[in-house]
């Protein structure tokens, strides 16, 4: 089972207790309605997909029951860091392969 | 028809008596025993931080600010469940949502003493017989005498309160209550072996 990092409960979590949100840092338009089709689409159905490092958010659902963003390899299903839901992409990533 | 009136002819008259999920079953095995406790009062509290001390001070008993963590006062148990997000249980029948009216700083408190069913898990084996459906470490380290967590047994969502090193308040949904008691009674035999 792969343990998880809660940067709320700031310890290690069994994963059974996490749900996937879907892919981090995609602002949403303050004005939904002037978006053009082509950028809405972008906005709404377009991800990255990478093969490698993803930037996903994640919900702490059976614990604390925090949306919070994770950085995870796509290829080795290791998860590289937690932080927390609002805090910019961390600049540096421990242990990535580079 | 007729045995529908039949039916009903034989029902008491109707009453507004609780009848609390489970009442008062009981389970031996070796090593451990399953308990359903009394009804309590609950409530599901959440705040900002700037509201956490005047709610400590009306509920009699400091909200705990760290995560897994507990307090308890006078019958009154307040449960860390999240960064804002609080299980308040009194065993000693004074409602803390009534405590909770006459605060006036921000802060949403909702009386769940119904929704919830309290199963209390103790004996040496106790541990063992969680752990057979919840995947957290239940280890004195991980999880000492006072923590408490959300967390998963089997299918469902429950929140565990270790009362004593080898004893456990086991808080799931009362619809959920037959499911947790049943998967409890099942591993309660398999720890024992």
């Amino acid at each position: 089972m792969l343990l998880i990092r809660c940067p709320y409960c700031e310890e290690e979590r069994p994963e059974l207790e996490f749900r996937n949100a879907g892919e981090a840092h995609i602002a949403r338009s303050a004005d939904m309605a002037a978006t053009s089709d082509d950028d809405f689409e972008k906005f709404f159905f377009i991800r990255s997909n990478p093969k490698g490092i993803i930037y996903e958010r994640w919900r702490h659902m059976h614990g604390c029951a925090r949306f919070f963003n994770a950085v995870r390899d796509t290829v080795s299903d290791r998860f590289l860091m937690t932080y927390k839901a609002g805090e910019p992409k961390p600049a540096k990533l421990p242990g990535a392969a580079k | 028809m007729a045995k529908a009136a039949a039916r009903k002819s034989g029902v008491a008259a109707p009453s507004v008596e609780r009848r609390p999920a489970l009442a008062g079953q009981e389970l031996s095995a070796t090593g451990v025993t399953l308990a359903v406790l009394p009804p309590a009062e609950r409530i599901s509290l959440r705040a900002p931080d700037a509201s956490v001390a005047a709610l400590s001070k009306a509920l009699g008993v400091t909200l705990p600010r760290k995560p897994k963590t507990s307090a308890a006062k006078a019958g009154r148990t307040a449960l860390w469940l999240g960064p804002d997000e609080w299980l308040v249980i009194d065993e000693v029948g004074r409602d803390p949502l009534a405590d909770c009216a006459e605060v006036t700083v921000l802060h949403s408190a909702v009386g769940i003493s119904h929704r919830n069913v309290a199963i209390s898990v103790t004996g040496p084996a106790a541990a063992a017989t969680i752990n057979s459906g919840c995947p957290q470490d239940l280890s004195l380290d991980a999880f000492p005498v006072g923590a408490a967590s959300r967390t998963i047994l089997g299918k469902v969502e429950i929140v565990l309160l270790r009362t004593a090193s080898d004893a456990f308040r086991v808080e799931c949904w009362r619809s959920f209550s037959d499911y947790v008691f049943i998967f409890l009674s099942e591993a309660a035999g398999d720890a024992a072996a």
